[in-house]
């Protein structure tokens, strides 16, 4: 089966991949921090059988992965892939997700909440995206009580989720609106707006290739729907000044030279680190969405994209590898990938 | 200016916050910056220290409530940032509900419902469209009217047309 980033979608020479989470708790239980292990097994079993044992079409469509069945480069690579958080990943304990074939829709059990629903998509798709947690999320409800307040909404372990306890976000590429230098400006107007601009992975983490990912923060006061239609009115406005400044910017030989390098490098590099890969792949991106480069689709381009994260990269190769053993695996596997590319005429 | 939250010494720290959307500022002496947990704020700033300056720290001391379903006390609230369980959220509503306020700038849950849809939440009811009779039923009220009117003839009409209606249906 096709996983979801193999895909292109809507807006895709700008806007990557969108997501929508969802936070629930079951009302009987104590939330994560504060419940037992005896009571942190419960809630997994129940969040299981709810999707599981139903005989509905997703129940057929979702396995269970125990992270502890898992080996280290797997378990990272599910980070990687923006499947887990972080912090998922460190926390000790038995723990586990529900994931969907294509690995679009995956369920956290006993995070930060004990549940978190996750539907990730490409391109710029909330609204697809919001109907899909919703669907899942209604499914869910019809056997698990979910802790509800007519005031405060959907209960969560940290207040700054309550409400809707959704948190959508967009992942952007913003090569050119970040070399005009507007970025910081950007990040404070979004703010007056209740959007957040951040770096790869969410908070408090470094920009790579120029991507960024914009996303909601309040989450109690605003439905869902508006919520959506304020991050994806955003977006498009973000996606707009990007095309306008690329054009400007892709007129430079300048800058067409720098685009035909970096394809170059992807295409004739032995050794080819994650920071060296991003960073020519941003140039890439930007060659192919202004009609400079031909010969990869967005598809390709995101799938290569997330094939060669150290982790992913490791556990698709089914071995350890030393950093240098990977540097060259991945400028093999790019090298591969990038064959096709070629200067538009 | 003086400090707004103890109105007595100068204010040192200039804080900016958006809430629900807005952009507030507050004006804080050192000491009240300090014990709303703003002292170091770059390097404090993970949101369990924000809250717990949120929440403040002279509330926490003469404070022996807790939270019958899962034992936890307002001040262990405080202190982690982490809400105890469902419960808590009425036992500790009076304090939790200014903290929840200057977080999101409301604390009036607008949205899906358990059960309910996401999607169709805002929107607006449709207008009431009516729902149009079928021919048969619409002659047969004719028909009706007619005879109340006395007006056979026409009744003779639309008599036929519905027994015509009826044998081809």
């Amino acid at each position: 089966m096709d996983k979801w980033y193999e895909k292109a979608g809507p807006c895709a020479d700008v806007a990557v991949s969108t997501r929508v989470r969802l936070a629930r708790n079951l009302s009987e239980y104590p939330f994560p921090a504060r419940a037992s292990q005896k009571e942190l097994k419960e809630v997994e079993d129940r969040v299981k059988n709810a999707l599981l044992s139903g005989n509905s079409v997703l129940s057929r469509d979702f396995s269970f992965l125990a992270l502890n069945s898992l080996t280290q480069e797997q378990a990272v690579s599910l980070a990687e892939r923006h499947l887990i958080s972080p912090e998922f990943l460190s926390a000790k304990g038995e723990k586990g997700i529900l994931l969907s074939g294509d690995e679009s829709v995956c369920l956290m059990i006993n995070e930060e909440d004990h549940l978190r629903l996750q539907v990730m998509r490409e391109g710029l798709s909330l609204k697809e995206a919001l109907e899909t947690a919703d669907r899942v999320e209604t499914v869910l409800s019809e056997s698990l009580k979910f802790a509800f307040d007519r005031e405060f909404g959907f209960l969560t372990q940290c207040p700054t989720n309550l409400g809707t306890g959704m948190r959508a976000s967009v992942m952007l590429h913003l090569p050119a609106t970040a070399e005009n230098g507007s970025m910081a400006r950007l990040s404070e107007n979004l703010s007056k707006l209740g959007l957040t601009l951040r770096g790869t992975y969410g908070e408090g983490s470094q920009v790579m290739g120029s991507m960024y990912q914009l996303s909601n923060q309040i989450t109690l006061g605003l439905s869902e729907r508006e919520a959506v239609d304020n991050l994806n009115a955003v977006s498009m406005q973000l996606i707009e000044e990007e095309r306008k400044l690329r054009h400007q910017m892709g007129e430079r030989l300048a800058f067409q030279d720098q685009i035909c390098r970096a394809a170059g490098i992807l295409q004739h590099a032995k050794v080819l680190s994650t920071s060296e890969f991003l960073e020519a792949m941003s140039l890439v991106r930007v060659g192919i969405a202004s009609g400079v480069l031909k010969g990869l689709d967005w598809g390709a381009v995101n799938a290569l994209t997330v094939h060669t994260q150290p982790a992913t990269l490791m556990s698709r190769e089914g071995k350890t590898m030393e950093e240098r053993e990977r540097d060259a695996c991945r400028a093999q596997m790019v090298r591969k990938a990038c064959g096709a590319l070629r200067e538009a005429v | 200016m003086l400090c707004e939250s103890c109105g007595k010494k100068v204010a040192t720290t200039y804080l900016k916050m958006v809430v629900g959307g807005r952009l507030k500022e507050y004006h804080l002496c050192a000491d009240c910056a300090r014990e709303k947990g703003y002292e170091d704020f770059l390097e404090s700033w993970g949101l369990g220290s924000l809250l717990t300056g949120l929440i403040g720290k002279q509330e926490r001391a003469r404070d022996t409530l807790c939270c019958e379903k899962c034992g936890s006390t307002f001040e262990e609230i405080s202190k982690t940032g982490k809400v105890g369980c469902a419960n808590c959220y009425s036992v500790f509503r009076e304090k939790l509900l200014p903290v929840i306020q200057r977080i999101h700038g409301t604390a009036k849950h607008v949205g899906k419902t358990p059960g309910g849809s996401a999607l169709r939440v805002t929107e607006q009811p449709g207008p009431i469209v009516a729902v149009k009779s079928s021919p048969l039923e619409e002659k047969k009220r004719l028909l009706k009217e007619a005879v109340e009117a006395q007006n056979f003839e026409r009744a003779a009409v639309l008599r036929d047309e519905i027994k015509e209606l009826e044998e081809n249906g």
